[in-house]
């Protein structure tokens, strides 16, 4: 039995002695060229030309290209065409690549590159999400509204009534591994690409456009990322066309990785964004409507900003029944990086929107902000009644979102029991009210949030996967997918379902490198569907061969368990009965194929069922905080989460903590500064902190919400990546409860709630 | 030295053709491919020599300035240290350096070549026995899950086996010059507290105190050329005859000159071989602390004289970098955000210049003229620095988004000395409130003779507006600088009347 193991990442012992190989470490053919962008230093303008004479003449240098040099200039956009690898006359941002330097080192490249000098006409430029409103900048034609009858009625007829906002800033990847691609061209002008990318087919496809060759003439590879998070599921195409470009014109190797400064200068970030409110409620504090605005921050090109913002609206109520809502969105277009994916695409900013609802009528009510989100909850799923007052069972149903889709698995009732009784809620409550009576100057809080997230690509067509499974005579077998590995495990989990199938050891599984040349036409590994997808795919293969097998040993009872094939009353192992299948011209390679079922999703409706399954789960933080300065730390967090029956329960808790800590990064500490000319001013580690190993909870409790899942997903797991990182949430609203201990008024506190942005909400309450 | 950041508006420091001074690498005809990517060997060049992984490793330095790391990378293949972010600010390229004072995690991004000579260096490479058992941090590391992506977990990898070497238990301190991005780090730390009792692999254990003979002191013929001075007499002879020259002490500073700023160093003299530079001396009137001393050697001896100067110094930089920064450096480069000046000057320290023979010594506060302008003439340099001895009143607060490595936006120093329930004395210094590390006076003149009271406090905040206009800059704005300072002295009193104030020494 290989699922629901607690193995170890398939490449631990890689990783931990250094053999684990990257882009950058795959060693290069002789003669290999290295290639940097010079970047503009201007946000927005007219490129008049530019003085390339120091650059070329630099020690090292093999070819400077700019926009003049390249036609017609490839698009790196995974959308509508309109990224230029290169500026070919608007300077769009602060960043934007003006010409690549082709040099002997990365250094040299990188030397060069800073000799470039730009003569640019500044123009007047759309930054902050003010300018985009007044010039009318946005995307997707004006803004989008999804609803559910009209809020007005309810907002004007409901007993209690306010009005609000939140801010919450981007946040940086910070992938370990910045961004690198190597092409090395072949003979009739293929090129094979190594990129550190989530989405080797779009890669392909870029590239292949870039160079006006057939797909099937480029070959993407990808055995690894250092990290990703939704920072490579569009960003890497931009030096793997670079790359390629480059290589095809030289007839030489190229490569291209990103010093980190330039990563940050010249990638997308996670979306900032700013939630305004209006919500009416009862005594209870039940919502009867709500009104959002969400004004999203994209930078200068689209990228995957229609589907992030949409996400956002989908995600706006959270676990929460809204009987009436109406969601309004504003793509901003501005002159900043293009904001990308990023863990939880949109579904962070949608959620923190209507967990700042809730805490602020609990505020008004003077109640318990976990009371708020109880009577607000869906209706539990199979009829079990969530604790609290028995409802009248008159009332209308309570579990179909504000798209239309009905939320059958529903489990946040009982799940967050079970964490109230874990973590003990109720005596740490009462702990955290009289240590604050007592203490002037450090104050506690707590936040308990849920978590409710949609899985599936909103992009109905992206829910496809397919693999490729061999198996030798000897027994072993090769296996590949669509799917790309970034830390997460998936190339683990997916090797645990093959040996499963297979009724093999792990030590039979090859895993190999993802390779658009085996599996074609992949969608990104993103939406947390990696498992899900490419799980299926491979069971779906291995399946078809053992039913080769199994048709030839003619016993359809024939089972493989142990590694060892049980047929007609014999056991025989594995192997030795692969070697005889192989021997009678026995089929021992199949494709598998895999689709999501029962989704169907109108965009401009906003209506239908857009995710498979939700994911669930909800998290207790409590933290301490300085009165005076606005220093902090999270002292404790426990955490319920439900993956359905786990894949891999290592593996599973791994992310929930990484996503958790992730998670509070980006609403406390992780601050992007852009100032007035549109410069990032935390370009580096030095300036944009990540956290370190001493924020993460002093006391870290994670707990696997115990259940299957109720869609027939592989083995019944559940998706994990994204759903975690908003668990982070509760960190924000236990700063915000403390910050509420110092005064009356209601701590309308934004994020990242750094130690300023602390003070200055205390010393607002507190007016 | 911390790297230098201004709390004024800096833009990237452009280069212009002249600026760039050709370096040892030539520019190779294309048609002859197979010799780039390569440090040209040339005759005179010096000889370092050093331990690689426990071998002899010989090298010929043309430039000065190639780092550990893409030395490692780029020349010897040895590819599992990584390169993060360049600048010794995430860990992924740390190395463990041997010498006989001991072991040292190391950032090898911003360590220039000859910084090891003579040393022994264990790269992720080596971390296993030569038999290939893996070592006991890297056993952990699997078992406990510690690695998600892989790609920070050799400089994990390293950390942790230099942390058991030397015995060190507080892991969260050791490991903090190591980001990780996905794993919340909760597994690491399990990894690394697993690992605490598990003996020294043998093959570790002899790195230490290993004395591998060095290379020639003086280059001949590298470009840019350079100087590997053992006394600070050599040194002082060097720079007075090269007095446009850069002092290398610990490079993590002037690495991102070279890294970052791709700036010409000029000649440039490494100062680490400069055994009496890295003396503390202490006796019955003064502690005096070479130049060339460690942020890592200076915090036990701080702990014993002046608690709260240590505890900045935990969260000064990251290990890697307090093992390799050193106090003159933080002094001599004049950020107005290094965490030392602050405390040194709220002391009373004075600082020990020395040009060629001519010795000169000044009231720390007085070296720090403006922004990026130091009393210091061409070929004079940081020889020590002196503390009078005192009993402790000093409390030091360092305000920064991340308690672990990160630069202060407001770093102050309060000297108070009560004394009868009035304020005896009051030296009160600030970083990150002005151009320069600078004293608060008017704060000083309003608390002095005054009893010490929350009135006497409350008069005295408005003087912090008259001492300081600070700036706004990504780390904070004027506002919460000022506001945060005056905070701290608000704080000392609520100290002072028993209050917890400490949100470190809250526990769950």
């Amino acid at each position: 039995m290989s699922v629901a193991k607690p193995l170890p990442h398939d490449a631990a012992a890689l990783h931990v002695t250094g053999a684990a190989r990257y882009v950058d470490d795959i060693p290069t053919p002789k003669g290999t060229l290295h290639i940097a962008f010079a970047l503009s230093d201007v946000a927005h303008g007219r490129l008049n030309g530019l003085d390339l004479t120091a650059a070329r003449a630099a020690q090292g240098v093999h070819g400077v290209w700019s926009g003049d040099d390249i036609s017609p200039m490839p698009d790196c956009s995974p959308s509508v065409h309109d990224e230029p690898l290169l500026c070919t006359g608007e300077v769009q941002f602060l960043g934007m690549p003006l010409c690549m330097i082709v040099a002997d080192s990365h250094l040299n490249a990188r030397r060069a590159a800073a000799l470039v000098r730009a003569d640019i006409t500044p123009a007047q430029a759309i930054l902050s999400i003010e300018d985009a409103m007044a010039a009318k900048s946005w995307f997707d034609g004006g803004p989008r509204v999804y609803a559910r009858g009209d809020p007005d009625p309810a907002l004007k007829a409901a007993p209690h009534r306010l009005t609000g906002a939140i801010e919450m800033g981007a946040q940086e990847h910070f992938y370990l591994e910045g961004q690198a691609a190597l092409a090395l061209p072949q003979e009739g002008g293929d090129m094979v690409v190594h990129s550190s990318t989530q989405h080797p087919t779009e890669v392909q496809h870029k590239v292949a456009h870039a160079l006006g060759v057939p797909m099937h003439a480029v070959r993407v590879e990808v055995r690894r990322m250092g990290g990703g998070f939704g920072g490579k599921e569009s960003q890497a195409n931009a030096l793997a066309i670079a790359c390629a470009i480059a290589a095809a014109r030289t007839g030489r190797p190229c490569k291209m990785r990103y010093d980190r400064d330039d990563d940050f200068m010249v990638t997308g970030k996670r979306h900032d964004a700013r939630v305004a409110y209006e919500v009416g409620f009862d005594d209870d504090g039940r919502l009867l409507g709500v009104r959002f605005t969400h004004f999203v921050r994209c930078g200068w090109a689209q990228d995957l900003s229609l589907p992030v913002a949409d996400r956002a609206m989908l995600h706006a109520d959270n676990a929460y029944f809204l009987p009436a809502v109406e969601i309004t969105s504003y793509r901003l277009r501005t002159h900043t990086q293009s904001a990308t994916a990023f863990r939880g695409f949109g579904g962070p900013q949608g959620m923190l929107g209507i967990e700042r609802v809730i805490e602020h009528v609990a505020h008004h009510l003077a109640r318990d902000p976990l009371a708020v989100r109880r009577v607000n909850f869906y209706d539990e799923a199979g009829g079990a009644s969530p604790p609290g007052p028995p409802r009248d069972i008159s009332e209308p149903k309570r579990n179909t979102t504000h798209y239309g889709q009905e939320v059958s698995d529903f489990c946040l009732g009982g799940l967050v029991a079970d964490l109230e009784d874990r973590a003990g809620y109720g005596a740490r409550r009462e702990a955290v009210d009289a240590w604050n009576a007592r203490e002037p100057i450090l104050k506690r809080g707590l936040g308990l949030t849920p978590v409710k997230f949609g899985i599936s690509f909103t992009l109905t067509h992206l829910n496809q996967a397919g693999a490729l499974v061999h198996v030798y005579q000897d027994g072993s077998v090769h296996l590949n997918h669509g799917g790309t590995e970034m830390g997460q495990g998936l190339f683990q989990k997916v090797a645990q379902v093959a040996a499963h199938r297979f009724g093999v050891g792990l030590e039979a599984i090859k895993i190999t490198a993802t390779d658009t040349g085996k599996v074609p036409n992949t969608s990104a590994t993103a939406a947390s569907s990696g498992s899900d997808l490419n799980g299926m795919a491979v069971q779906v293969a291995c399946d078809k061969i053992k039913a080769a097998i199994v048709d030839w040993l003619g016993d359809p009872q024939a089972r493989f368990v142990d590694g060892m094939v049980i047929a007609k009353g014999e056991a025989r192992p594995f192997a030795e009965v692969v070697n005889a299948a192989y021997q009678a011209r026995v089929p021992l390679s199949a494709t598998g194929f895999y689709k999501t079922p029962d989704i169907a999703w109108d965009r401009d409706k906003g209506q239908g069922r857009p995710f498979y399954y939700f994911a669930y789960g909800a998290a207790l933080t409590e933290v301490v905080v300085d009165t005076l300065t606005g220093e902090n730390r999270i002292l404790r967090t426990d955490i319920v989460h439900d993956v359905g029956a786990s894949l891999n329960p290592a593996l599973d808790v791994g992310q929930i903590e990484g996503g958790f800590v992730q998670g509070a990064g980006w609403l406390t500490m992780e601050e992007l500064v852009w100032d007035d000319a549109g410069r990032l001013r935390t370009h580096a580690p030095s300036t944009y902190k990540i956290p370190a190993a001493s924020d993460r909870p002093a006391e870290f409790n994670v707990h696997l919400w115990d259940g299957a899942n109720r869609e027939d997903t592989v083995y019944r797991s559940k998706a994990v990546g994204e759903p975690p990182f908003m668990l982070g949430m509760s960190a924000l609203m236990a700063l915000s409860d403390a910050v509420a201990a110092c005064g009356d008024r209601f701590p309308a506190l934004d994020a990242p709630a750094t130690p300023e942005r602390l003070l200055a909400a205390i010393e607002a309450v507190r007016a | 030295m911390e790297k230098r950041e201004s709390t004024c508006k800096k833009p990237k420091r452009p280069l212009s053709c002249g600026q760039f001074l050709p370096r040892s690498l030539r520019r190779i005809d294309s048609a002859q491919p197979e010799v780039i990517n390569r440090v040209t060997r040339r005759a005179y060049n010096m000889e370092i020599t050093f331990l690689l992984n426990g071998e002899t490793t010989r090298v010929s330095v043309s430039d000065p300035t190639v780092t550990l790391l893409d030395w490692l990378r780029e020349d010897r293949g040895l590819t599992g240290t990584k390169e993060g972010c360049n600048e010794g600010d995430c860990g992924a390229c740390t190395v463990m350096v041997a010498d006989p004072q001991g072991a040292r995690a190391l950032n090898a991004c911003i360590l220039f070549l000859p910084q090891i000579d003579g040393k022994a260096v264990t790269t992720v490479e080596g971390l296993a026995a030569p038999d290939g058992t893996p070592h006991p941090a890297q056993n952990a590391l699997v078992t406990h899950h510690g690695s998600q992506c892989g790609f920070c977990t050799p400089g994990f990898a390293v950390s942790m086996a230099t942390t058991h070497a030397n015995g060190a238990t507080d892991h969260d301190d050791q490991l903090a010059g190591n980001l990780c991005r996905c794993t919340g780090y909760v597994p690491i730390l399990r990894a690394a507290k697993s690992i605490e009792n598990a003996p020294v692999p043998p093959h570790i254990k002899p790195l230490f105190g290993s004395e591998i003979s060095r290379g020639e002191a003086d280059s001949r013929g590298a470009e840019p050329p350079y100087a590997h001075p053992e006394t600070i007499d050599a040194l002082a002879e060097w720079y007075a005859a090269h007095p446009k020259g850069t002092l290398i002490a610990g490079a993590t500073d002037v690495g991102l000159w070279v890294t970052k700023q791709h700036r010409s160093l000029g000649p440039v003299a490494f100062l680490n071989r400069c055994a009496d530079l890295q003396e503390i001396s202490i006796n019955d009137s003064e502690i005096r602390i070479g130049a060339g001393v460690t942020l890592r050697d200076l915090r036990p001896v701080m702990a014993r004289y002046h608690p709260a100067f240590a505890e900045m110094i935990r969260r000064y930089g990251s290990e890697q970098v307090r093992g390799a920064a050193t106090i003159g450096g933080n002094i001599a480069n004049g950020s107005p955000i290094g965490d030392s000046p602050p405390a040194l000057i709220a002391l009373g320290a004075t600082l020990h210049l020395r040009h060629e023979n001519t010795r000169r010594s000044l009231p720390l506060e007085d070296f720090f003229i403006e922004y990026g302008k130091q009393d210091r003439a061409p070929g004079e340099f940081v020889e020590a620095v002196s503390i009078p001895r005192q009993p402790d009143t000093l409390h030091v607060y360092k305000l920064s988004k991340r308690f672990d490595q990160d630069i202060s936006a407001v770093c102050g120093a309060f000297n108070l000395v009560i004394e009868n329930g009035r304020v005896a004395s009051a030296r009160i210094a600030f970083g990150g409130m002005a151009g320069t590390p600078k004293r608060a006076s008017q704060v000083e003149a309003a608390l002095t003779g005054q009893p010490w009271t929350e009135a006497t406090v409350d008069a005295a905040i408005d003087a912090f507006a008259r001492d300081f206009d600070p700036l706004s800059d990504m780390r904070a704005s004027a506002q919460y600088r000022l506001k945060s300072a005056q905070n701290m002295l608000r704080r000392i009193m609520a100290e002072h009347l028993g209050h917890r104030t400490n949100v470190l020494e809250v526990r769950p």
